[in-house]
């Protein structure tokens, strides 16, 4: 048995030195794949904050995860054309600057949490999933039917977009810019579940009744945690259009919505790194078992199955044993 | 547009509905009984709809095709239950999406395994296929006709079973109290494996009956499955009055939103254009729906209020 | 190779690889690597697989993709890095048009290819009120497109549906109620054996027009008698009398046990074209090997197959009608619906 502030450092740094070693023994397929890893653990950390810290059981966060997506897309496509994103009411020119690109994405998905939160929140449990996925839904539709910017084909960026100071274009770099934004999450994360919002949020997630007794609006933190939620899945969106220099509907589908949440289950939900373990293992059982057969997709549903019968609590509570209340 | 369309497509909403509602009510009983998310639903539809492409194939008979595909999906269901299922009543809602998430890979890729990656051939029955005339010279395929029927005899048959036998009582015992029915003497877990199987069994069923006029493929079933959520949330989880009006209020919201809206549009767009958002906005608009009624009435239409 | 293997759409991917590899086989050679991976459908994944093909196996040429969402993922990419690619499926108008490249080569067709010359063969026909029909996603509007560009009659009605409906209800409502003398449609895989299936059932008798997807060889024992004469377009079918096609038939159906569908004479076309250039030129030496491409100097199965000035095929486009041979469903040609035929793409492409 590891103790489970161990665990999280060993883990972020195998995450460092798996891809280092790629660099060394010139690998750089290995450091596209880790890349991925952080990136969906990005997407899961912050799907995490809201389904781990909050209880919110969102089936809808490839919504930000495509936002986040297509506002890379949307304007790393207008730069590459050199036409403006919008001419009225004022000007808004496309641009290749990551800053900039993950600013519109985390603004605009956390806009979008906002609305969906304020709908969603008005129902609880089993509901609530399901309205997320309504809203993953309607967004997947919108995006296909959506021709100015490729409907279904989806917009292929021909180039990475640009760092101040970094080459982007050598795996290693962009994987280190992926990497400090996913060490820089999970430290929010961490700091956010001891600060006295965290404390206010779990204690809404056991018992509504406790907080409102203090003062707060149960509701109210809720919505909060769903909107930094969402902004940390919508730049892992950013970034993951970035890493692939293409964008899709894709992104939307409940698939996807799917596959985050999956993560989080797999590693541990409510551990500060489940979502990392959950992440990394499934894109290397995703690469090694798809060598082994065209019906490797059995293989992995295998797998997952072990998993939930008999590590309860995920692989990190497999791994790390005690048992933390969440629920 | 005439009044033969209109009749034609509302005909087609509701059939769309009860084959709906074939889904939405296995879902329902075991969400609602068993508090379980079933996403591998999807996967027993699918397994009725190859099964009675076998047996159709073997035998040339559609009865025994449907026979085959409601036994197929029972077994299919009462294995999944007994070997999966049942260690995930006493644990959360995600354990359950995971290990069902896993079992909707593991019955795709085997079905694709056995079957071959190509769709399987089923037809309808030479007894039910052409059109029939109805009153007001509307011609209607009359395997629709049939459908509607098949779909509304199930519903009914469900509601006396739930109402009058001893089993519905049961079973809308066990939605309120499970321990309070176990204390009284049931036996919860024979009687969880009954509603899995029940379920299971009408999913393959719908399966069978829409592969008939669909294509029987691996995958067929997860789209269906997003609806049949879809249906049992609008209507209320656990209640087979709210499935069925739930799976008729989505099938005609898309049927007849497919139609009208494009034509709408058209008023005050040109006819492309229309076209295109019409369709698109056509395709959100069940969506929409669902998410105006959970706003409305936040545990669906006929949902317990908690 | 990256390909489609598993999920819902592996059946073309795997005809691809089955069609491709067979020729590899044929041709003796030993020397030519072949690395086959699955893309799963997924954009994202196809663009790790190719980032993989590119970066780790150091590949020459890259080829087998089936989607053309993968394949605007994936090829302006890799041929902007200097990779040759040879599409064996997907011919996007992007590609053919102001996106196009000089190390992109499509083998099969333009995507608006088949539904111009089902647009020509309904003017031969003398359709003259079409009832048109296709998902709502650009290869549907494209198909759409492609028949209006061919097709001088009048629309009796044009309808988009979604992509992977499977309910055809509500359109055939319309089409009946639409006076059109015709319907065409573009509806793939699943979509079209629905739609086909519940047309036939619908009783109306209008003649259906279509490109070859939803008529393929794999398909049609799915949809059964409702295709029965139902005609549709396509570069290529196992009847065209050539050697090479009848020897591609005869050997694919010994090694595989089925019929060769056009998705496998595709990737046998495909592999044959790749190995008449690796004859003459090296893919180190590029553009000795471009050249070598573009005589596309190999029997195909199609027979007269040569590349217009932006790599996309001109060729001929038959007309097939949908017979029974036996117990097994297949294809007949009827006429040629467009002689050597280009696209309308390659005035705008300038490399």
């Amino acid at each position: 048995m590891i103790r489970e502030s161990n665990l999280n450092a060993l883990v972020l740094i195998l995450l460092l030195a798996v891809p280092l070693w790629a660099v060394f023994n010139d690998e750089p397929f290995t450091i596209t794949l880790a890349t991925r890893a952080v990136i969906f653990a990005l997407a899961a950390v912050g799907l995490n904050i809201a389904l781990g810290l909050g209880g919110l059981v969102s089936f809808g966060h490839a919504v930000f995860f495509g936002i986040g997506g297509y506002a890379m897309g949307i304007f790393a496509h207008h730069a590459q054309t050199y036409t403006p994103v919008m001419e009225v009411p004022f000007l808004i020119e496309g641009t290749k600057s990551m800053p900039v690109i993950w600013l519109v994405a985390m603004v605009t998905s956390g806009f979008a949490a906002l609305l969906i939160g304020l709908l969603s929140l008005r129902t609880a449990g089993v509901y609530f999933i399901m309205i997320t996925l309504a809203f993953g839904q309607m967004l997947y539709y919108f995006s296909i039917s959506w021709a100015t910017y490729g409907g279904e084909d989806g917009l292929s960026i021909y180039v990475r977009n640009e760092f101040p100071g970094v080459n982007t274009l050598v795996p290693i770099n962009f994987f280190a810019i992926c990497f400090v934004i996913l060490c820089l999450v999970v430290l929010l994360n961490a700091l956010l579940a001891k600060s006295p919002f965290g404390l206010a949020l779990n204690a809404a997630r056991q018992t509504p009744q406790r907080v409102q007794t203090f003062g707060l609006d149960p509701t109210r933190l809720k919505l909060l945690a769903f909107i930094i939620s969402g902004v940390v899945t919508g730049l892992a969106g950013a970034l993951f259009a970035d890493l692939n220099r293409f964008v899709s509907p894709t992104m939307f589908s409940w698939q996807m919505s799917g596959e985050i949440m999956i993560f989080i289950i797999l590693g541990g939900v409510a551990r500060l790194c489940g979502p990392i373990v959950g992440a990394v293992t499934f894109v290397m059982l995703e690469h090694f078992l798809g060598g082994l057969s065209d019906y490797w997709h059995i293989y992995l549903g295998a797998l997952l199955l072990i998993v939930v019968l008999f590590a309860r609590g995920g692989l990190v509570g497999l791994i790390s044993g005690r048992e933390i209340a969440h629920d | 547009m005439s009044t033969i369309l209109i009749i034609e497509q509302i005909l087609n909403g509701l059939q769309f509905g009860v084959m709906l509602f074939l889904m939405a009510a296995g879902l329902t009983l075991i969400f609602g009984v068993m508090g379980l998310i079933n996403l591998a639903h999807g996967s027993l539809y699918m397994i009725g709809a190859f099964a009675a492409a076998t047996v159709a194939g073997l035998t040339g008979s559609f009865v025994l095709a449907l026979m085959a595909a409601m036994m197929a999906a029972a077994i299919a269901g009462v294995l999944i239950e007994v070997l999966v299922i049942r260690r995930l009543y006493a644990t959360d809602h995600l354990d359950q999406v995971l290990a069902t998430f896993a079992l909707i890979l593991i019955f795709s890729e085997g079905t694709r395994w056995v079957f071959g990656s190509f769709p399987l051939f089923l037809n309808i029955p030479d007894y039910f296929s052409g059109p029939v005339t109805l009153p007001g010279g509307i011609e209607y395929p009359l395997y629709r006709l049939v459908l509607i029927c098949v779909g509304l005899l199930v519903a009914g048959a469900l509601g006396l079973l739930i109402t009058r036998t001893r089993i519905g009582i049961q079973i809308r015992a066990g939605k309120d109290d499970h321990e309070m029915i176990a204390a009284l003497g049931v036996d919860i877990s024979k009687l969880y494996t009954v509603i899995f199987a029940l379920g299971a069994a009408l999913a393959g069923l719908a399966g069978a009956l829409v592969g008939a006029i669909q294509s029987v493929q691996v995958g067929m079933g997860e789209p269906v499955l997003i609806l049949a959520f879809v249906v049992i949330v609008i209507g209320g989880i656990g209640s087979i009055k709210g499935a069925l009006i739930g799976a008729l209020l989505v099938g005609l919201t898309d049927t007849l939103g497919g139609v009208f809206l494009p034509e709408l549009f058209k008023l005050f767009m040109e006819p492309s254009a229309a076209q295109a958002s019409g369709s698109a906005l056509s395709s959100m608009a069940i969506y929409i729906l669902m998410g105006v009624v959970l706003v409305w009435r936040p545990a669906g239409l006929f949902g317990a209020r908690k | 190779m990256i390909t489609t293997l598993s999920g819902g759409g592996a059946g073309l991917g795997i005809d691809v690889r089955d069609g491709f590899m067979l020729a590899i086989g044929q041709s003796g050679r030993n020397d030519i690597e072949v690395i086959i991976e699955d893309d799963q459908r997924k954009p994202d994944i196809a663009v790790q697989l190719a980032d993989k093909m590119i970066q780790s196996e150091k590949v020459d040429v890259m080829t087998g993709i089936i989607w053309s969402n993968l394949a605007m993922a994936v090829i302006p990419s890799s041929v902007s890095q200097g990779k040759f690619y040879l599409s064996p499926n997907a011919g996007p108008s992007a590609l053919a048009g102001k996106g196009c490249h000089r190390n992109y080569f499509n083998v099969a067709w333009q995507n608006d290819n088949l539904h111009e010359a089902a647009g020509a063969y309904a003017n031969s026909a003398d359709y003259n009120n079409s009832f048109i029909l296709a998902p709502n996603y650009p290869a549907g509007q494209d198909a759409l497109t492609g028949y209006k560009r061919m097709y001088d009659g009048e629309l009796a009605g044009e309808v988009f549906t979604k992509l992977g409906q499977t309910d055809y209800a509500s359109e055939i409502a319309q089409i009946r109620a639409s006076g059109a003398d015709s319907v065409f449609f573009f509806l793939p895989g699943g979509m079209g054996i629905s739609f086909l299936k519940q047309y036939a059932d619908s009783g109306i008798n209008l003649p259906v027009v279509g490109p070859a997807f939803s008529f393929d060889q794999g398909i049609l024992q799915a949809v059964g008698d409702a295709a029965l004469g139902v005609v549709n377009t396509s570069q290529w079918n196992k009847d065209i009398d050539n050697g090479t096609n009848a020897a591609f038939v005869d050997t694919f159906q010994a090694e595989y046990g089925r019929l060769p569908s056009l998705y496998a004479s595709q990737g046998f076309d495909t592999a044959n074209l790749l190995i008449s250039a690796l004859k003459v030129a090296n893919p180190g030496d590029a553009d000795a090997f471009r050249a070598a491409l573009e005589a596309a100097d190999f029997n195909s199965t199609r027979g007269d197959f040569k590349f217009g000035s932006n790599h996309n095929p001109i060729q001929n486009i038959y007309a097939r009608e949908v017979i029974k041979e036996g117990d097994v469903y297949t294809n007949k040609i009827i006429g040629v619906a467009l002689e050597n035929h280009s696209d309308a793409y390659a005035a705008e492409c300038s490399f």
